[in-house]
């Protein structure tokens, strides 16, 4: 009578602390890299705002506390005021532009064309390739010199008779030389975009777009209002992307503008004011105040997002 | 005039428009393959844009004599780095997708924080900390800081790759008594190569690609390819064309690989874009 249930009792613990064990396994598993992460990424930064806040400003260590003097010297720093803008128009222009060229690629190639294939891979091609071998190039093609050093897209314009279109790129007066570093960047992104805007609009579905055309809607009328809308969430996805992108920005810049003040960004400034000038305190603060721009763009779209994931 | 009508006329004006900025888009590649093939009596600034006069590798040469000892280091550090980042990846996203613990998404949310930060943010303990380990200089130090950089992006495409495998499969294999380890060999693990191609193209590329990491991390002899590409650029001696050869020798590996994978290639770009 007592047999029958003793099997039971010791079967049920049985698989119970099996899964207990794999538990543990998986917890072990994952250890690695949340220590990693806790060291590398948030231990990280924490040091670096404690550097932000030190006298450090000399080759030797010095993690004395001197409160906000290296963010009130950043704010008074006629460098630093340069990146902001810069960083400005930079962003500016290189958001607008990819998400224009981005969108209008991604509706010309929505048009059930032959070649669709080949003309998607030539505008996402540039994605491939790293920053630094973009700005070499780019730094021929926006070559400012003029006579007989005349040379890349301006030599171009010669030849074609288009001299109307010469320019000194990057050597105008500021802000605008920046707003030509933009160039290369969006050569580079565009073709991303647009991979994103097609994946939107064949998201959306044929009936619709017959809808709007039985209703009369000119093939003009129907992408401003009934497909433009319905891209929101990919415009806003974009914007994350390449804004985070813009607001970091240094790879680029450095290979095109190499030493050029005019064109400075906070991502090389960071660099050069630590490695260059042993300049750690303001380094460490150039990056803190990166972070923290970055995050007013990432931290809500993160929120929302894993929001918008728990709904499902 | 009917819908059909403005079909025929614009037809050709979207070929032209595409065309158009495909040409744009392709100048850079045009530019670096004649410069490349011109002899280097037949190179000068006032002809660039010309075709060469029969096939000489001249330029290819003289940038491969000079980057290729670089171009070998970026193998040596990228083809490491993104394996060891798809093993990590793999199991991260196992663990998050199917042996969810307490906490789990929690912390999987505190992982996917370093996708996103500006590497000047933590750039300066980075450096002491390697110099400390006495990994500064090597070419295994930044195979290490590709892959810890890396966790946030690769735990993330597998999780997603892994949360379309239905539970039942895994159920059935439990109860043949496969555990966490038997599932992962036998279940899992298999179903995996898809996700691991996009990881692996995805770091490959990124740690390739990267010089923020590699020019403070490395000294002159261990520069990456990226690296040493620009300061061949900086320097007054190296002739334009040679540094245009170079250009495209440093952007080969890459490009090859968006070539013939494509797809991955996009994939991991959608998973690094559009989630997250």
């Amino acid at each position: 009578m007592t047999a029958t249930p003793v099997p039971a009792r010791a079967a049920a613990p049985r698989p119970r602390r099996y899964v207990n064990r794999d538990q543990v396994l998986a917890i072990l598993v994952v250890m690695p890299s949340i220590v990693a992460t806790a060291i590398f990424v948030y231990g990280f930064i924490g040091w670096t705002l404690r550097v932000s806040l030190s006298n450090w400003t000399g080759l030797m260590p010095d993690y004395s506390f001197a409160g906000l003097r290296q963010y009130l010297e950043l704010a008074r720093d006629a460098r630093f005021a340069i990146d902001v803008r810069n960083t400005a128009v930079f962003t500016t222009i290189f958001l607008t532009s990819c998400l224009a060229l981005g969108l209008f690629l991604a509706i010309l190639l929505d048009q059930k064309l032959k070649g669709e294939n080949f003309f998607r891979s030539v505008f996402l091609f540039p994605m491939a390739i790293s920053f630094i071998v973009t700005g070499v190039v780019w730094r021929w093609l926006m070559n400012p010199a003029t006579g007989t050093r005349i040379t890349g897209i301006n030599l171009l314009f010669q030849q074609l008779g288009l001299g109307a279109l010469i320019s000194r790129w990057h050597l105008t007066d500021p802000p605008w030389g920046i707003a030509f570093v933009a160039v290369p960047a969006v050569w580079q992104m565009a073709g991303f975009t647009m991979a994103l805007y097609l994946g939107g609009l064949r998201a959306i579905s044929e009936d619709l777009r017959e809808a709007a055309r039985v209703d009369g809607a000119s093939e003009f009328q129907m992408y401003r209002y009934v497909i433009m809308p319905l891209l929101n969430p990919v415009t806003l996805s974009a914007v994350i992307i390449l804004g985070h992108i813009s607001l970091k920005i240094f790879d680029l810049i450095v290979a095109i503008s190499q030493n050029n003040i005019a064109l400075d960004v906070p991502g090389v400034y960071m660099w050069r004011a630590t490695f260059d000038a042993n300049n750690y305190g303001r380094g460490a603060a150039i990056g803190i105040i990166m972070l923290l721009t970055i995050a007013v763009l990432i931290v809500p779209y993160l929120v929302y997002s894993m929001r918008s994931e728990e709904q499902q | 005039m009917n819908p059909r009508m403005t079909r025929r006329l614009t037809r050709p004006l979207l070929y032209l428009m595409l065309i158009f900025m495909a040409l744009f888009f392709l100048m850079p590649v045009y530019l670096l393959l004649i410069t490349g093939l011109k002899s280097f009596a037949e190179v000068d600034l006032q002809r660039m844009w010309a075709l060469p006069k029969g096939i000489h590798f001249d330029n290819f040469i003289l940038a491969f004599e000079k980057l290729s000892p670089h171009l070998w280091n970026s193998m040596r550090m990228v083809i490491p780095a993104a394996i060891i980042s798809s093993v990590v990846g793999s199991l991260n996203g196992y663990v998050f997708s199917k042996w969810k613990f307490k906490y789990s998404d929690v912390i999987f949310t505190f992982l996917l924080f370093g996708m996103f930060i500006p590497y000047q943010a933590i750039l300066i303990p980075l450096v002491i900390f390697m110099e400390k380990l006495g990994l500064r200089g090597s070419i295994s130090g930044l195979v290490l800081v590709h892959v810890i950089y890396g966790i946030a992006i690769t735990t993330l495409i597998f999780r997603n790759y892994y949360a379309g495998v239905p539970t039942e499969v895994l159920e059935a294999g439990r109860i043949d008594g496969a555990g966490f380890v038997g599932l992962y060999r036998h279940v899992v693990f298999p179903l995996s190569i898809p996700a691991f191609v996009v990881v692996l193209i995805w770091q490959f590329t990124q740690a390739y690609n990267d010089f923020l990491f590699a020019v403070v991390l490395t000294g002159n002899r261990t520069w990456p390819v990226t690296v040493a590409l620009n300061n061949l650029a900086g320097s007054q001696i190296v002739q334009w064309n040679v540094q245009m050869a170079g250009a495209l020798l440093t952007a080969l590996p890459t490009l090859l690989i968006y070539i013939f994978l494509g797809r991955y290639f996009l994939r991991g770009l959608m998973a690094g874009a559009l989630k997250g």
